[in-house]
């Protein structure tokens, strides 16, 4: 490659890298202003205030974001560690047995992907609250392994398929039974594939927005986009656009650390179900 | 999508190996096949199955919530009120606009960011994998905030920053309109969404036989020819991977349109008008038949492209 061409790469590589990051800079600038400065047209606050955060965190809005925060870590954890559970024994079954039903077992996970949210969420709102899951936690966690479980069956045996499996047969000569070979030998090469596989399938919950806003009523279950969305001020003459930014700055940054932690395994994971590499 | 979930055809055995051991042995696999994978396979078809069928069941009704003795069966009425409704055609528009102006848009878009990170020096590449990750690791809501803030006419910079473009001033009211509000809710979906069929796609390029690009550059082919005739006919199939995912996704838009507009000025999509009808008005038949249409045009944009296009999502997607 030529000096021009390199410089015109890297070139695009910096406009990529800015393109990405700044609508989250803009949040963060914005979670920054004094309610007198949001609406002073510039991108940067004139001086750095806390206000927001203490809005959210001790202040007015504290009992709308806190509830939140905490159904959506419990409710995606579990909706995540049940489909990693349950995809972990179908792609073992799909990456390594012989067995009639494979492909529809993936074909069945591709189509639960592509289903689309709203229409599970209409009769789901009405049988809910027949049976009294509607604002439940475990009203939000059976939805969300629609969107978890497909994307976990597919990255999981991508990821399965990519083990040596002759290590297995090894220890099954070796006298070890199928199931034993799985748990001793599979597992601790597996493990990997699940822990991205898993992180995805947060991410994926974690993002949710339809069934939180129409399956919940209240502060008992509502995660964190749901409350983002209704989320108006504590009282209609004040401005909730600093206190949504903060709120928005604190659940975006976990997640953004998690993905530069494990970026590489996460692009694998994103691909490696997608398009065979 | 039926025509997906054909179950394979049976494996001959070898006819050298005795028989009776090996029928048993694979008997026993696929009893421990089905006994593993089965619980997930149920599950995903009772999140799934049970809702739509369902839903198809409350649409036959005039059932709303707050009146619900006077539920009564009324066949196909709903589906005939929703189709001759300005609202629903209205709604099919807005999502078909922009489901198309995105696919387009990321798809460009897309391509440029996989071509820069498989030209960019590997110093730097790391850090470019790492930033287009944030878009995607960004809840939707979030993403639809920071655009929505941003061209707001009071909290936001971009009427004072583009202020010298013609029909931009400090009181542009850019959701005040259907078009500029649609342009900044498809800015957002761009944005949020361009780095998933980006990293398809790069995983596309990869698969590109380094060896046809020698050949053509030995040949004298332009950068563009080959661009046209080498690289992109190649990587075809994850082409139509990314594009059938992100249209299918694109179809549902409704987080983005929740926040920015609420389908104020016309800009509600279908899923947005499902979710109105059933969850704010109550109307719980209405919206199951919203519900239904809408699940009917998702399964036939993906039998369009599965069978018209010739999308191998098995083949693609790596079934052994």
């Amino acid at each position: 490659m030529s000096r021009r061409e390199r410089t015109w790469w890297l070139v695009g590589g910096v406009v990529i890298v800015f393109y990405c990051l700044f609508p989250i800079a803009w949040i963060a600038s914005l979670s920054f202003k004094a309610p007198a400065d949001i609406a002073n047209g510039s991108f940067l606050p004139t001086t750095f205030s806390g206000e927001n955060y203490a809005t959210i965190l001790t202040g007015s809005a504290s009992d709308l974001f806190l509830p939140a925060l905490r159904n959506s870590f419990g409710i995606c954890l579990i909706a995540t560690a049940i489909s990693c559970l349950l995809a972990m024994f179908a792609a073992y079954a799909i990456a390594r047995l012989d067995f009639p039903g494979k492909k529809l077992i993936l074909s069945t996970a591709l189509a639960v992907a592509i289903f689309p949210v709203i229409s599970i969420v209409t009769p789901l709102f009405n049988v809910w609250r027949q049976i009294g899951l509607y604002d439940t936690w475990p009203g939000l966690i059976i939805p969300y392994l629609s969107l978890t479980l497909p994307i976990s069956i597919w990255t999981m045996s991508a990821f399965f398929r990519e083990i040596p499996w002759e290590m297995e047969q090894a220890a099954q000569v070796d006298g070890a039974t199928t199931w034993q070979a799985f748990r001793k030998v599979i597992v601790p090469l597996a493990a990997p594939g699940v822990f991205t596989t898993a992180i995805i399938a947060f991410f994926i919950a974690w993002n949710d927005f339809v069934y939180g806003i129409s399956l919940t009523s209240t502060s008992a279950s509502r995660p964190v986009p749901a409350a983002l969305g209704l989320f108006s001020g504590a009282s209609q003459f004040e401005d909730p656009t600093g206190a949504i930014a903060a709120a928005a700055l604190i659940v975006t940054v976990p997640v953004v650390l998690l993905v530069l932690l494990f970026q590489r395994r996460i692009v694998a994971g994103l691909t490696n179900g997608a398009v065979k590499g | 999508m039926s025509t997906t979930t054909l179950p394979p055809t049976e494996k001959t055995q070898p006819v050298s190996a005795p028989k009776g051991k090996i029928s048993d042995r694979s008997r026993a696999e696929r009893k421990l096949g089905w006994l593993l994978a089965g619980p997930a396979f149920l599950v995903m078809l009772s999140v799934t199955a049970y809702p739509i069928l369902q839903a198809v069941y409350d649409s036959l009704f005039s059932y709303r919530l707050t009146d619900p003795a006077n539920r009564s069966f009324t066949g196909l009425t709903n589906y005939w009120v929703i189709l001759t409704d300005q609202l629903w055609w209205t709604a099919i528009g807005v999502t078909v606009f922009i489901t198309v102006v995105t696919v387009a848009v990321e798809l460009v878009l897309g391509f440029g960011l996989a071509l820069v990170m498989t030209k960019a020096l590997s110093s730097i590449r790391p850090v470019i994998r790492a930033a287009i990750l944030i878009p995607y690791a960004v809840i939707t809501v979030v993403s639809a905030f920071a655009w929505q803030f941003a061209f707001d006419i009071n909290t936001g910079f971009v009427n004072s920053w583009f202020a010298w473009l013609p029909g931009v001033g400090a009181d542009t009211d850019w959701f005040g309109d259907t078009w500029t509000s649609l342009l900044v809710i498809c800015l957002a979906e761009i944005w949020k969404t361009t780095p998933f069929i980006s990293l398809l796609l790069l995983a596309g390029l990869a698969q590109v036989p380094e060896v046809l690009q020698e050949a053509a550059k030995v040949d004298g082919a332009s950068w563009w020819q080959r661009m046209w005739k080498v690289t992109i006919p190649n990587m075809k199939a994850a082409i139509m991977v990314a594009v059938l995912f992100r249209t299918l996704d694109a179809f549902r838009v409704f987080d983005t349109i929740f926040v920015m507009t609420a389908g104020a000025n016309n800009t509600e999509s279908v899923s947005f008008l499902a979710y109105r009808q059933t969850i704010a008005r109550l109307e719980i038949g209405l919206g199951s038949a919203v519900s239904v249409l809408l699940f009917l045009a998702v399964v036939l944009i993906a039998v369009v492209f599965i069978k018209g296009f010739k999308v191998d999502l098995a083949g693609t997607r790596g079934d052994s």
